[in-house]
C-alpha cells in the first residue's frame, strides 16, 4: 500500500509523540522535530516524562523543573519551550486543584502514599504523566479556562521507548477500567478520547538495524490495532552513501588491489599491503553494511507511512547537531 | 602505562574463575546486553563451565540462535555448546507474570493464591508495574542460583537486565516494589479488610483516615476495595517479600558476583555507564568491568583521515587529467573519502571513550569493535566474546 502524503501525517496535528526503540534517539528526534516546527514560527511545547533531563541535555541548558522553560526564541517569532514532567509533583498539584487539600499534601507524602500513587498503583503514574500532557494540549490563553487562543501550536512529546508506550498511550482505557468513578476516570476518559483523535500523532523513530526496525513494525501493528494515530516514521543516522564506485566494483579483484596501490603512490600516500588491505576492508564491510541498510529501507517503507530520514552526524548531536537535524526535518516538509 | 590508558578488562580470567557464580549484565537500552550476556555465555562454556543465561528481552533472532522459540520461563540447552571442554549452556527467557504467579504460588494456600492471582490489580502490577520486571528478573536470578547450589546443574549464572531507560532502575525497582509491600502504607489499607467492614474508620488517625478517604475519591471505591482485597490476601506472603528482596540484593553483594556494566560508545550511555559504576561502588558490589560495544575501528589506522580527504582531492584532479585510468575509475578516491567518515567516528568514539577512563581511573574497559552486520548466530556470538577477551 502507497505510504499517505507527509502533509496527511503532520498538518494540524496538535500533539506530536515521539517513541522507538531506546537507543535510536527519540529524545534527539523530539527536540528536532520541536525545533524545527518553532523555526516555522510556531509556539512548541517539547515535554519529557521519564525524568532523564533528556531536553535540557541536548540543548545544553540546566535541568528543567517542572515549570515549562523557553528553550529557543527563532527569528520567525516561534518558540520553543521545555517541560520535565514530574508524577509526584504532577499528582500533588492534581490534588491542590480539585481538592484544595493545602498543606495535607504533605501529610500524604509522608504516608508513602504519594509514593503508592506515582509508582505501584497500576497506571496512575502514566495518568499524570500524560494528564500535564493533555492539559498543555488543551490549554488557551483567555481569562476563562477553555476560552481563548490556543497557548500551544504543538506539543511534542518525547514518549517512553515502543516495548512500553502502547501500555502508556492506552494506560488510561486500564485505568478507567480500574478507578470506574472519581474524577481520575473522567480524566482518564478525556485523555483517551484527545490520544485518538486524528490531530494527535505517534512518530516512531528507528535506526537501519535489525532490531529497531522490527520493534517499529510490531509497534505500528500494535498501536494502529489500538485505535492510535502514526504519523511519520522516522530513520535516525542514515549513513552518507558512497560512491558507487565502491559497491559496483569487486572489491576481492586482483587488479582492484593493484590500482588501488598504484593510486595511492600516485599521491604519495604510504600504500603498504595494510593501508591498501584495510582501505579494501573499510570498502567491504561498508558495502555489506549498505546493503542491509537497503533491505531494511524497503522494509520501513512497506509498513505503509511516509518516512523522513535524518543523517548520521559524524561528530554526534552535540554543539548544535540537533539544529543540523531539524533543518533536515525542514526541508522535507515538515511544517 | 600511561596515565589515560585504561585497564584491561580480563573477561577470560573472570569466566574461568571458580569463584564467580553470577554474572550481572547491566547498562541502558540499545547497548548491547542481551548479545554481551549471550556471548559471554557461550564463551564461559567453551571453557568448560556450566552455564546458564537468563535473558530479558532478546531480539528475536539472536533467541532463535539460542534455541529460544517460546517464552517459558524453563532454561533450556543451547545445542551441545561446550561440550568438548566438559562445560554446558542453557539459556532462557524470563516470564516476568509467571514468575510472580510462581511467587505467589509458592507462598500461600491454594485457595488464597487463587483469590490473589484473580484479584484485577494483582493482574495490572504483575504485568504492567514498571518496576516488576526488574524484582522478577532478580526473583528469577535467586532461584536459579539457588537450584545451582541444591542440585549442581550450574556453577555459573549470567543475567541481563531489563531494558530500563535508565541503568539504575534495576536496581532500585526491586527495593521499592519491597518496601512498599512491606511499608506502612499497605497495613493501613489492610486494616479495613482485617477490622471487617467500615467500623475501622473510628480507629484511625487523621492522617491514615485523609489517605484513605483521598485515594477513594481520586480513584474510586472500588478500585480502592481491590487494593485492599489484594493486600488482605497477600497478608501471608509480606515478611517474604521484603525478605526476599534483602536476600538477593545481599547476593548481589557477595564476591561470587560480578557485574558488567555495558555500554554504546556515545555520550548518553556512557554516561548511564558511569552512573552506573560509581552506584556500584557506593552499594559496595563487585564491579568486574565495563564493556563498550560497537566501536568503529579501522582497516587501516596508520592513515589518517585529513591525509585521505586530501589524498582523494589529489586523485580528483588527477583523474581530470588521465580521465580515470584503471579497471575501476574513481574507486581509489571513494575508498578514501569512506576512510575519511569513518576515521571521524571513530575518533569520536574514542574521545567519549577516553574521557570516561579519565574519569573513571583503574575501572577495567573492553572494548569490542562494531559488526557491519547485526549478530544472530553462535558464531556471531563466538566473534564478539573473542573481541571481548582481547579488547
Amino acid at each position: 500500500m502507497p505510504a499517505p502524503a507527509l502533509e496527511t501525517a503532520l498538518d494540524g496535528v496538535r500533539l506530536h509523540v515521539v517513541t522507538g526503540k531506546g537507543g535510536v534517539g527519540k529524545t534527539t528526534v523530539a527536540s528536532a522535530l520541536g525545533l524545527a516546527l518553532a523555526r516555522q514560527g510556531r509556539r512548541v511545547l517539547l515535554v519529557e516524562v521519564e525524568g532523564r533531563q533528556g531536553i535540557s541535555q541536548t540543548f545544553e541548558v540546566a535541568p528543567l523543573g517542572i515549570e515549562e522553560r523557553r528553550l529557543v526564541h527563532d527569528p520567525s517569532g516561534g518558540e520553543l519551550w521545555g517541560l520535565s514532567v514530574d508524577a509526584t509533583a504532577a499528582l500533588l498539584e492534581y490534588l491542590q486543584t480539585f481538592y484544595k487539600l493545602g498543606r495535607a499534601g504533605g501529610a500524604l507524602e509522608k504516608m508513602g502514599v504519594i509514593d503508592f500513587a506515582t509508582t505501584i498503583a497500576p497506571g496512575v503514574r502514566d495518568v499524570l504523566l500524560i494528564g500535564k500532557v493533555y492539559e498543555a494540549v488543551g490549554r488557551t490563553t483567555g481569562a476563562r479556562r477553555g476560552h481563548g487562543p490556543l497557548a500551544w501550536d504543538a506539543v511534542v512529546l518525547d514518549a517512553p521507548p515502543t516495548g512500553r508506550v502502547a501500555r502508556f498511550l492506552g494506560v488510561n482505557e486500564q485505568v478507567a477500567d480500574l478507578a470506574r468513578v472519581g474524577p481520575i476516570h473522567s480524566q482518564a476518559e478525556s485523555i483517551t478520547r484527545m490520544l485518538h483523535d486524528p490531530r494527535s500523532r505517534v512518530h516512531i523513530v528507528t535506526l537501519l538495524e535489525e532490531m529497531p526496525v522490527q520493534e517499529t513494525a510490531d509497534a505500528v501493528t500494535q498501536l494502529t490495532g489500538e485505535g492510535f494515530r502514526v504519523g511519520a516514521l522516522v530513520v535516525n543516522q542514515v549513513r552518507d552513501t558512497v560512491p558507487p564506485a565502491v559497491l559496483d566494483t569487486d572489491l576481492d579483484a586482483d587488479e582492484v588491489e593493484e590500482q588501488v596501490r598504484a593510486d595511492l603512490a600516485t599521491v604519495g600516500v604510504r600504500s603498504g599491503a595494510r593501508t591498501v588491505g584495510g582501505l579494501l576492508a573499510e570498502g567491504r564491510a561498508h558495502a555489506q553494511r549498505l546493503a542491509l541498510e537497503r533491505e531494511l529501507t524497503t522494509e520501513v517503507e512497506a509498513l505503509g507511512h511516509p518516512v523522513l530520514r535524518l543523517p548520521a552526524l559524524a561528530g554526534g548531536v552535540e554543539d548544535g547537531g540537533v539544529s543540523v537535524l531539524a533543518d533536515a526535518l525542514v526541508e522535507q516538509g515538515v511544517r | 602505562m600511561p596515565r589515560d590508558a585504561p585497564a584491561r578488562f580480563e573477561v577470560d580470567r573472570l569466566l574461568t574463575d571458580p569463584a564467580t557464580g553470577i554474572i550481572v549484565c547491566c547498562g541502558s537500552g540499545g547497548v548491547g546486553k542481551t548479545t554481551t550476556a549471550a556471548a559471554l555465555g557461550v564463551r564461559a562454556a567453551e571453557a568448560g563451565r556450566r552455564v546458564v543465561v537468563l535473558t530479558i528481552d532478546p531480539a528475536r533472532r539472536l533467541a532463535q540462535s539460542l534455541g529460544l522459540s517460546e517464552l517459558d520461563n524453563t532454561p533450556r540447552p543451547v545445542g551441545s555448546v561446550g561440550a568438548d571442554a566438559g562445560g554446558s549452556l542453557d539459556a532462557m527467557m524470563l516470564d516476568m507474570k509467571r514468575t510472580f504467579d510462581e511467587v505467589v504460588l509458592a507462598h500461600s494456600t491454594p485457595e488464597k493464591a487463587a483469590q490473589i492471582l484473580e484479584n484485577p490489580f494483582y493482574q495490572s502490577v504483575s504485568s504492567s508495574f514498571a518496576g516488576t520486571q526488574e524484582y522478577m528478573a532478580m526473583e528469577k536470578l535467586g532461584q536459579l542460583r539457588a537450584q545451582a547450589d541444591l542440585e549442581g546443574t550450574w556453577d555459573l549464572v549470567i543475567v541481563d537486565t531489563p531494558p530500563s531507560r535508565s541503568a539504575l532502575d534495576f536496581l532500585d525497582a526491586p527495593k521499592r516494589l519491597g518496601s512498599f509491600l512491606d511499608g506502612r502504607f499497605i497495613r493501613l489499607l489492610m486494616a479495613p479488610a482485617k477490622a471487617g467492614g467500615r467500623a475501622y474508620l473510628k480507629v484511625f488517625s487523621f492522617g491514615a483516615n485523609l489517605a484513605a478517604t483521598t485515594l477513594s475519591r481520586v480513584l474510586g471505591g472500588q478500585f480502592l476495595s481491590d487494593v485492599q482485597t489484594f493486600v488482605a490476601a497477600l497478608d501471608t506472603m509480606f515478611g517474604g517479600f521484603r525478605e526476599r528482596a534483602d536476600v538477593t540484593y545481599a547476593l548481589l553483594k557477595e564476591p561470587s558476583t560480578a557485574f558488567v556494566v555495558v555500554a554504546a560508545p556515545e555520550r548518553d550511555a556512557l554516561r548511564e555507564a558511569a552512573y552506573f559504576v560509581d552506584r556500584l561502588e557506593t552499594e559496595g558490589m563487585p564491579l568486574a568491568g565495563v564493556v563498550v560495544n560497537r566501536m568503529q575501528v579501522l582497516g587501516a589506522p596508520g592513515l589518517s583521515g585529513a591525509r585521505a580527504e586530501a589524498a582523494a582531492e589529489q586523485l580528483d584532479d588527477r583523474a581530470e587529467d588521465v580521465n580515470g585510468a584503471g579497471p575501476a575509475p574513481g574507486l581509489t578516491a571513494a575508498l578514501l573519502r569512506l576512510h575519511t567518515g569513518l576515521a571521524e567516528v571513530a575518533s569520536r568514539h574514542e574521545g567519549h571513550v577516553r574521557r570516561f577512563v579519565a574519569a573513571h581511573p583503574g575501572v577495567p574497559v573492553s572494548t569490542v569493535p562494531a559488526a557491519p552486520t547485526d549478530i544472530h548466530d553462535l558464531d556471531g556470538l563466538r566473534r564478539v566474546a573473542q573481541a571481548l577477551a582481547t579488547g
